[in-house]
């Protein structure tokens, strides 16, 4: 079972789902799985576990073909780039690279990337069985960027904003010190610019090769977030498939307006994690997008293809949000 | 009382290095028993058992592995948030509930004193019997939990009041009904809010630091871990399964998280370390106890002169900074 095991309903039967809301009483004895389980870290390599079952494990000979991860369809892959890696049968958003996204939002050739040159430290020098350093280097060759979050400015239909983009094909979109810096600079170059902030989100959580470093950017990022808030910027968050952990866990969540893709697995725990602790099947659709909606943790999902029209529609009702800020 | 022998056999799992300690503390109760029974007069081997045994408590804990801390911060005999209630504060009223979904009990807040300073106490309830740890749900708090500890929050901003966490938690509670009610926002939302919080908030690890469920309750102008607290990004074993894909390697795992008090504060992630009595706070939880209650209340007068808006200026740059090398990041101000 790959770690985003993606149910095989369709967007509609997972609207139906509906969980029990009884609280969860723990044995001890579960209790010690519930200690063993740290949601915001469940990211650990996705970009070398579910990355690489997603694209690779799953084409058929010659990679022409490949299985939808939610209904199961085989899709010519040509005809799911063209659709903008939306499948044609079910729907579901696929994630998608970081740069693809970028270009997908803005507007052509309007878009200034800054801090690039941001590169992660292994300040920990963790090793488990490949140094983490090692790894950094390898996805920096791999994705052919310094780090998982792609940051700069550009326009959405003539709307200048600051766009945020985590790129789950770097170390799965794990969050460490440079992701949060990237994200605090963010805020704050949205508030000097007074431009609206659009953050996407595709990420396992913090990275834990980073340790407590990790950790303390859900504090870093949640800081910036409160000076831009306090300054009446605008900031919009965008969750796309998966989006799980630390990010989901700090500044993912707090933005002023919360939008989803369909289908997008968004949560606090891995779904397998919850499983574990529980010990029972979860619920169909559980933790979907449209889950979230239905439970009232999100404002909107919003088809890709709308995508630009709506953050262009929402900008423009949060022009005047300046004026009202307090300080 | 639980009896000794029960004690000395070590029911916290992972405490087996006591054992040359638990076996000297055997043997000088033995004697010291002997010595009333018989009335023979055995000062001088107490007295040297006891000096045997404060060598050896001594040793060993200075030579404790990140893995064995973690064991230490999990025993069962460590002071909790009930036991602070109970024996470093003078009044304590606990005020219950978010008033929307329930009362967690894995989170604990109230208006307490000590001495004549006032403060909202926040604290994860983890319980000192099965009975009551399975009441508190082991410390695991559920988004209303976070939600309490925030309306509370924002009651003693109003009244003026400091606030103190005290942090002790395997983790948020993953489970469905936290996730259908939002735990990641939850937590989002208590982390973004105490940044704006403006009476001080003093932050106290005194068992486990569970990733976000610690954090979220863990913002604060000072933060501190007893000596042999934890606080890390994932537990050990998580970290072992995920990474090296071995439960085996947790003691590996617990190494290069640097998840001790000692190496955070290297790290620049906490402000201080409470010291806690030789052989850990579960030897003699009354002086462990004691020690941080000094440390707050210390803090608590530090922080008290301080403007509100100066208060949320530093808090955040504070959080900005951690682990910041000089030069490394551009600065946008
Ligand atoms: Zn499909």
């Amino acid at each position: 079972m790959p770690d985003f095991a993606l149910n095989p309903e369709s967007p509609e039967r997972k609207r139906a789902s509906s969980a029990s809301s009884e609280r969860e009483i723990v044995p001890p004895a579960r209790a010690a799985d519930a200690a063993q389980v740290e949601p915001e870290a469940a990211a650990e390599d996705p970009s070398e576990r579910r990355g690489r079952r997603l694209w690779k494990k799953k084409d058929m000979p010659g990679g022409l073909w490949l299985k939808c991860e939610s209904c199961g369809q085989m899709i010519y892959r040509k005809e799911l780039e063209e659709k903008g890696r939306v499948c044609p049968a079910c729907d579901f958003h696929f994630t998608l690279p970081g740069r693809e996204r970028v270009r997908m939002v803005l507007d052509e050739a309007s878009f200034q990337e800054r801090f690039a040159e941001l590169t992660a430290l292994d300040r920990l020098h963790f090793n488990d069985s490949v140094p983490y350093a090692d790894k950094i280097q390898r996805s920096v060759q791999k994705v052919g960027q310094n780090e998982a979050l792609i940051c700069g400015t550009g326009t959405v239909e003539g709307r200048p904003v600051v766009l945020a983009v985590l790129d789950f094909s770097f170390m799965g979109g794990s969050m460490g010190e440079v992701v949060g810096e990237k994200i605090a600079l963010a805020c704050d170059l949205a508030r000097k610019e007074g431009r609206p902030l659009v953050v996407f989100t595709s990420s396992g959580g913090a990275r834990m090769h980073e340790g407590m470093l990790s950790l303390m950017q859900m504090a870093k990022t949640s800081a910036a977030l409160a000076s831009l808030n306090e300054a009446g910027g605008l900031s919009i968050c965008v969750l796309t498939n998966p989006t799980t952990g630390g990010v989901t866990a700090s500044f993912a969540s707090v933005c002023d307006i919360t939008l989803a893709e369909p289908g997008a697995l968004i949560g606090f725990a891995g779904p397998r994690v919850i499983a574990s602790t529980i010990k029972q099947e979860l619920p169909p659709g559980f933790q979907r997008a449209e889950f979230l909606l239905e439970k009232g943790q999100i404002d909107r999902i919003v088809r890709r293809r709308d995508l630009r029209a709506t953050l262009a529609a929402l900008i423009d009702f949060g022009v005047g949000s300046r004026g009202a800020a307090r300080g | 009382m639980a009896d000794t022998k029960k004690r000395s056999e070590g029911s916290s799992p992972g405490m087996a290095f006591e054992r040359p300690i638990q076996e000297l503390e055997d043997k000088l109760s033995e004697l010291e028993a002997i010595s009333l029974r018989t009335n023979m007069d055995l000062a001088s081997e107490v007295e040297a058992l006891r000096r045997r045994l404060s060598e050896t408590i001594e040793t060993t804990y200075a030579g404790l592995s990140a893995w064995q801390r973690v064991c230490v911060a999990r025993h069962d005999k460590r002071p909790t948030a009930l036991d602070f209630i109970e024996k470093m504060l003078d009044e304590f009223v606990e005020l219950h509930g978010d008033k929307v979904f329930g009362d967690d009990k894995a989170i604990v807040t109230g208006l307490a004193r000590c001495g004549e300073r006032r403060f909202l106490l926040v604290a994860h309830r983890k319980g000192r019997t099965t009975k009551e740890r399975m009441a508190y749900n082991f410390g695991c708090a559920h988004p209303e939990g976070y939600r309490k500890a925030l309306r509370k929050m924002r009651l003693a901003e109003k009244l003026g009041l400091p606030i103190v966490c005290l942090v002790n938690t395997p983790g948020a509670y993953p489970g469905i009904g936290a996730e259908e009610r939002g735990q990641a926002a939850a937590i989002a939302e208590n982390i973004l809010q105490m940044f704006s919080i403006r009476v001080p908030i003093v932050v106290v690890v005194i068992g486990e630091g569970g990733s976000g469920g610690a954090l979220g309750i863990g913002v604060g102008d000072r933060v501190y871990m007893m000596e042999h607290a934890y606080y890390s990004v994932i537990s050990p074993e998580g970290c072992a399964a995920i990474l090296w894909k071995d439960g085996e390697k947790t003691p590996d795992a617990a190494e290069a998280l640097k998840l001790t008090a000692p190496d955070l504060l290297d790290l620049g992630i906490v402000d201080g370390v409470v010291p806690e009595p030789a052989g850990g706070a579960h030897r003699a939880p009354l002086v462990a106890m004691a020690q941080v209650r000094r440390q707050v209340l210390e803090a608590l007068d530090e922080l008290e002169s301080i403007p509100p808006n100066r208060l949320i200026e530093e808090r955040r740059v504070k959080f900005r900074r951690i682990g910041e090398i000089p030069g490394r990041f551009p600065v946008v101000s």
